[in-house]
């Protein structure tokens, strides 16, 4: 689950890192109260999930009231990529020496967690990686041993941090940490980690991105759960507790396993089709889950056929066909499905959807996966 | 000769008490799997269908021996569980929970490199390994595996993703190709068996003559692979990647199925794997069909 600005801001300060002082605001009354409350010069900033803001517009500095009623008029509604702003954060501006970047996530390939540490900040890192890599400092952490104050330190001098905001961002990087680990953070970015005249290390913005299997430990997480951006399709997954993405093509898909569903939108794809969506219904793939599987693609105008793929492992291949014959009978479809059973019992399942009297336009079976597609791919065009 | 596990192997499972556990725990004893005992604490002394349930691993392997765990509990009890089975003696242990935080997957990986340098950990969140006619620890459906013959060519499986394992196995089976062991390494992104831990086993088994791959999006995982492959492995190999259409910045399913900044692409991971010298196929089909000419080559 990715935060906006102000949620990572929020959730930073749980863990002691310095930020501004600001709010949150969905109206322009609302921008002006917090800026009142902040001090001014403020910042009024766009809270939407994707980089590039500033270019855009949807960063302002406001010296006063109107400045603010202004540039939060302006910004709230503002559609940046695509993503339409309906927040705006407003904070006390801070006066800026020096842009620094840190950051940790969890190295796959090491298996370590890992600190990336420049004081080439401000600029997307990708950027940085790109032109000056030795900029960057990769440190690994083993997550057994952790990182100590003087680990943090070490990591700053080593980072060729100026000897000035060393103390302030070995600080920072130990609580950083924390809010990585014990926080369940799979991403915890400051970009810009800042060095005000004054000397202190502060953190300008915030890029958190939560780790969904961590959820029972944290309660906190409500609030962000409430402000998601999902379309509607994925809602109505969510709610029926299904793995979906919503993607922009015609054919709808339903598989058991993410693996197999990967698949499918691939041979899907390789046959000339495009994929309305991710969807994996799980390895029980019951009565309920298909007929909930089918409600959320029904939901989806764009969808032209349906391509059912199904391997039964444990699942059997009778149960599925039940399963679908099932839902049929409690969700009336606009598309036609195509079918693929395939492993345990699917025979039985294929004799059972062949004698269910279900006419042909609306359910045809094919032995496989490619011959499923094509059909499927058939029907969308 | 199987890797990992074979018809010697005793295995106990962690969680047999539970409804999964019990299914599959069952499961497994009627594929001829050797399961001697459960754990569940406060259930010593029960019994699951004649199997004994002991209240600690420590218990269960001082009264069996052991060698083996099946860890089927909660994501919530997974880690103390794995770390549990390894302190008392276990030094194979396979782990299906799904949805185990990644902070303590990553903990737990490292404890046992640090304190437990001997024990593997198969998993999390994978469908287990099957070395077929002989063990089957985990949740693959048995009837899927072709056994191997006598006299080969065998395959060994290692794989990334649980149904498309399947889809694999029902691939070799379709064509009367015989198996050796599948394994399923799980899509979590601190796996506790990589690819090439298995394909080092592979390499090293005299009873597996060709091996096929099954990856998918994200992390770097196959890129080692391919990098290990060119410089170690001499068997024929057949690879399928899954998903080449998956959109940047999404996660797939699994945890670690995520294209994140144009880095852990199918396409790339093909490209690799064909540089190293595997038959890559668009499709599990294909990856099946060019196994079988390789098996064919090898008759």
């Amino acid at each position: 689950m990715d935060l906006f600005e102000y949620q990572g801001k929020q959730y930073f300060a749980r863990y002691d890192i310095p930020v501004s002082k600001g709010d949150v605001a969905v109206t322009v009354d609302q921008a002006v109260a917090a800026a009142d409350a902040a001090g001014y010069p403020v910042v009024v900033k766009a809270q939407v999930q994707v980089g590039g803001r500033g270019k855009a517009g949807g960063i302002k500095l406001a010296n006063n009231a109107d400045e603010v009623r202004t540039h939060a008029g302006n910004i709230l509604g503002m559609d940046i990529k695509g993503h339409v702003v309906k927040r705006v954060w407003v904070e006390n501006a801070s006066d800026i020496a020096e842009e620094y970047y840190a950051s940790f996530t969890l190295d796959r390939g090491a298996k370590k967690h890992l600190l990336m540490l420049s004081k080439e900040g401000g600029v997307e890192i990708e950027e940085v990686a790109a032109t000056n890599p030795a900029a960057i400092l990769m440190l690994h952490i083993d997550p057994v041993d952790g990182l100590s104050a003087a680990g943090a330190l070490k990591a700053a001098v080593d980072a060729k941090i100026p000897e000035k905001a060393q103390q302030g961002v070995a600080d920072i990087l130990v609580k950083l940490y924390r809010c990585f680990v014990e926080g369940d953070c799979d991403l915890a970015e400051i970009n810009p980690l800042i060095l005000k005249p004054t000397g202190e290390v502060h953190a300008l913005d915030a890029k958190v991105s939560l780790d969904a299997n961590a959820d029972f430990r944290h309660p906190e997480w409500e609030e962000f759960k409430a402000t998601e951006e999902l379309d509607a399709r994925e809602k109505l997954a969510r709610e029926k507790g299904l793995q979906y993405i919503g993607l922009d093509g015609t054919v709808g898909i339903i598989a058991n396993g993410a693996g197999l569903a990967m698949s499918t939108l691939d041979v899907v794809n390789q046959v000339g089709g495009t994929a309305a969506n991710f969807l994996d219904i799980g390895g029980g793939a019951n009565a309920d889950l298909m007929a909930s599987a089918l409600e959320v693609i029904n939901s989806d105008k764009a969808v032209k056929s349906i391509f059912i793929n199904i391997f039964g492992g444990i699942t059997r291949g009778e149960e599925v066909a039940k399963g679908i014959v099932e839902a049929l009978g409690r969700v009336d479809l606009r598309a036609p499905i195509v079918i693929r059973l395939d492993g345990t019992n699917a025979e039985e399942g294929r004799s059972i959807l062949a004698n269910a009297g279900i006419p042909e336009s609306k359910l045809t079976s094919k032995p496989t996966m490619l011959e499923a597609a094509e059909a499927a791919v058939a029907l969308a065009k | 000769m199987a890797i990992f596990v074979d018809q010697n192997t005793k295995v106990i499972v962690q969680g047999l008490t539970g409804g999964q556990g019990k299914y599959h725990g069952l499961r497994n004893k009627a594929y001829g799997t050797q399961v001697v005992a459960g754990v569940t604490p406060g259930k010593g002394g029960t019994d699951v269908e004649g199997i004994p349930v002991y209240n600690s691993v420590a218990e269960a392997v001082a009264a069996t021996g052991a060698t083996a765990s099946f860890v089927t509990v909660p994501p919530k009890a997974a880690s103390a569980a794995i770390l549990e089975a390894a302190a008392a003696g276990i030094s194979f242990i396979v782990c299906i929970t799904e949805g185990i935080p990644a902070q303590d997957e990553a903990r737990t990986y490292n404890t046992l490199v640090r304190d437990f340098p001997n024990v593997r950990l198969l998993g999390p969140n994978c469908p287990g390994i099957i070395s077929p006619g002989k063990c089957n620890i985990g949740i693959t459906a048995g009837e899927i595996a072709e056994l191997p013959s006598a006299s080969g060519p065998n395959v060994g499986i290692v794989s990334r993703s649980g149904t498309l394992t399947y889809q694999a196995l029902y691939e070799l089976k379709q064509r009367g190709i015989g198996v050796s062991t599948c394994v399923g390494i799980g899509g979590d992104p601190v796996p506790g068996t990589s690819f090439i831990d298995c394909l080092r086993e592979f390499q090293n088994d005299p009873e597996t003559h060709a091996i096929i791959m099954i990856g998918e999006i994200g992390g770097s995982a196959e890129e080692e692979a391919a990098e290990f492959i060119k410089a170690n492995v001499t068997k024929p190999m057949s690879a399928y990647i899954a998903g080449v259409t998956a959109p940047a910045g999404k996660k797939m399913g699994h945890a670690g199925a995520i294209v994140s900044g144009g880095k852990g692409t199918a396409q790339g991971k093909m490209d690799v794997l064909r540089d190293a010298g595997v038959k890559v196929g668009q499709n599990p089909t294909e990856a099946g069909a060019l196994m079988a000419e390789i098996v064919a080559g090898l008759r």
